[in-house]
């Protein structure tokens, strides 16, 4: 069975982004469904099942259970998931099939992590026996991808640039930004070495924040008088290695096989995508993913970029709010938020027309994938 | 510098093989009869999971497929070592590594062939790499 448009997101909700001293992760996943059930004005009592991605800096035993009965809800289905920043979207589906399969009625999708306040260490932690050599931190993964790209595809520090300056324009009128400081060209060439070839310009923020979705049945929607219900479209997922070296290839992600999965369902095609969402942990994730997801050919994303096609007025509007690289490095559901404002017609930098939003998500380092469309 | 200081990797039973042949200068690589042929070591084949698995000697002979060089230290071992590199190289039996190159971060060429070149870190033999002068 298609279930194409056959579920809604009917709330969103989020906290505070930046540096939030003294909170922590569990309070602010409380806080962010509190929002989101608001949003929605469905009342506690109606939730059954609770989807949570595990905090990033802070993995801990039975999360999704502290978090349930934080709420004060005892689940019928839910728990917790470890898929890097690809979850969000990964819950969201698992959300729709578990009510599509009669195991729940409404859930709540939430992530809350506190890295910038408490401990980022996971984001520089040695990576298994390769520390001998002096292999650590998150960005390395990313930075070896990205010179593979450069080396094949003659990438240059530009396209990246582009990336970044779109996100950083973009988030530079959002009051919830956590950097809303424009970057230019010479900017991002100034930016200093996080690990060659990445520059700091090209890696997320580091945030603390929580965000959250209601999720139910377009019928129950309707039955509920929900206000503002975003039709979900399409989704689709995809998964790799845990170790960089056993990849075949380097420059092409699971944003293929997702992508593929997320149009099939929802029987669209790149061109009809008005506005994306595009995860943003460092700028060659956006330009492999604009690949991989087919709106330009492989190794020519950086043509795609140039001339202000992703920023809003350009033909494929990218990141509206901001992005990981301006509003908040929280992984990925601040992005479906703003798809979901999207297609209500009530974002910032509306894109005014749009009937479909692209949402991407992806996990470690482009270990786990996973696509989103939204129609409205 | 004080080498006995660098992150030590897991040596078990399944791996010790691999660490053991490179204190006499060797690379090894794992093997199944199915023709699969891997790093790092495990108890069955990744390709056909099963349990018969060998090692085989490798030549040593690789290409450098990408690096990144380091500007920061994430571990205090490698403080003084800055800017150093990791590289990532595929063997010409199959399997890829990360490791390094013991020629300075100016020299990398993108796919240039390169060819073991073992180094002792304190009591750790380590499978480095430096550039062939071979093709």
């Amino acid at each position: 069975m298609n279930l194409s448009g056959r579920h809604v997101i009917a709330g969103i909700g989020h906290t505070a982004f930046g540096r939030l001293p003294g909170s922590d992760t569990v309070s602010l996943n409380v806080e962010a469904c509190r929002h989101a059930l608001a949003d929605a004005g469905v009342d506690k009592s109606l939730v059954d099942a609770v989807f949570v991605k595990v905090p990033t800096s802070a993995h801990q035993f039975m999360y999704g259970q502290k978090v349930a009965e934080a709420l004060g809800i005892t689940p019928r289905i839910g728990g917790c998931w470890d898929q890097g920043g690809a979850a969000n979207i990964t819950l969201l589906s698992f959300a729709i099939m578990a009510i599509e399969a009669g195991q729940c009625d409404v859930a709540l999708v939430c992530y809350a992590d506190n890295p910038r306040s408490g401990n980022r260490a996971v984001y520089g932690r040695a990576r298994g026996d390769d520390a001998a050599y002096g292999w650590f931190s998150t960005a390395a993964g990313y930075a070896m991808i990205q010179r593979r790209h450069m080396i094949e595809y003659g990438t240059r520090p530009q396209d990246l640039a582009a990336v970044a300056i779109a996100s950083r324009q973009h988030g530079a009128g959002n009051p919830q930004a956590q950097l809303r400081a424009p970057l230019d060209l010479a900017g991002y060439l100034a930016s200093p070495w996080l690990v060659d070839p990445i520059r700091r310009a090209d890696c997320a923020l580091v945030s603390d924040g929580g965000a959250a979705l209601v999720v139910m049945s377009a019928r129950r929607a309707r039955e509920l008088g929900v206000p503002m219900p975003v039709p979900v479209l399409g989704f689709g997922h995809g998964q790799t290695s845990y170790e960089l070296p056993q990849r075949a290839t380097l420059t092409a992600t699971e944003a293929a096989r997702a992508a593929d999965t997320a149009f099939r369902m929802a029987g669209l095609k790149p061109r009809d995508i008005d506005v994306a969402q595009l995860y943003d942990c460092f700028t060659i994730t956006v330009l492999m993913t604009l690949e991989d997801y087919g709106f330009c050919r492989k190794g020519e994303a950086g043509r795609f970029v140039a001339d202000g096609a992703i920023e809003h007025g350009g033909r494929l509007p990218i990141n509206t709010s901001g992005g990981l690289l301006s509003e908040t490095g929280m992984p990925g559901l601040q992005l479906i938020i703003e798809g979901v404002r999207q297609m209500r017609g009530t974002a910032r930098l509306q894109v005014s027309g749009a009937r479909h939003c692209l949402v991407s998500n992806q996990g470690g380092t482009m270990h786990t994938h996973a696509t989103l469309i939204l129609g409205n | 510098m004080a080498t006995m200081d660098l992150p030590q990797p897991d040596i078990n039973e399944t791996s010790r093989p691999y660490w053991d042949a490179l204190r006499e200068g060797r690379l090894l690589v794992q093997r199944c009869a199915c023709g699969h042929t891997w790093l790092p070591a495990r108890r069955h084949c990744p390709a056909c999971l099963s349990p018969e698995v060998s090692w085989q000697a490798a030549s040593g002979r690789g290409r450098l497929l990408s690096w990144v060089v380091y500007h920061q230290a994430y571990h205090p071992a490698f403080e003084s070592r800055l800017p150093y590199h990791v590289a990532l190289v595929q063997l010409a039996e199959g399997p890829r590594l990360l490791t390094n190159l013991t020629d300075p971060n100016e020299a990398l060429v993108a796919d240039a062939p390169v060819e073991l070149d073992v180094q002792w870190e304190g009591d750790l033999a380590l499978a480095r790499f430096r550039l062939s002068t071979q093709p």
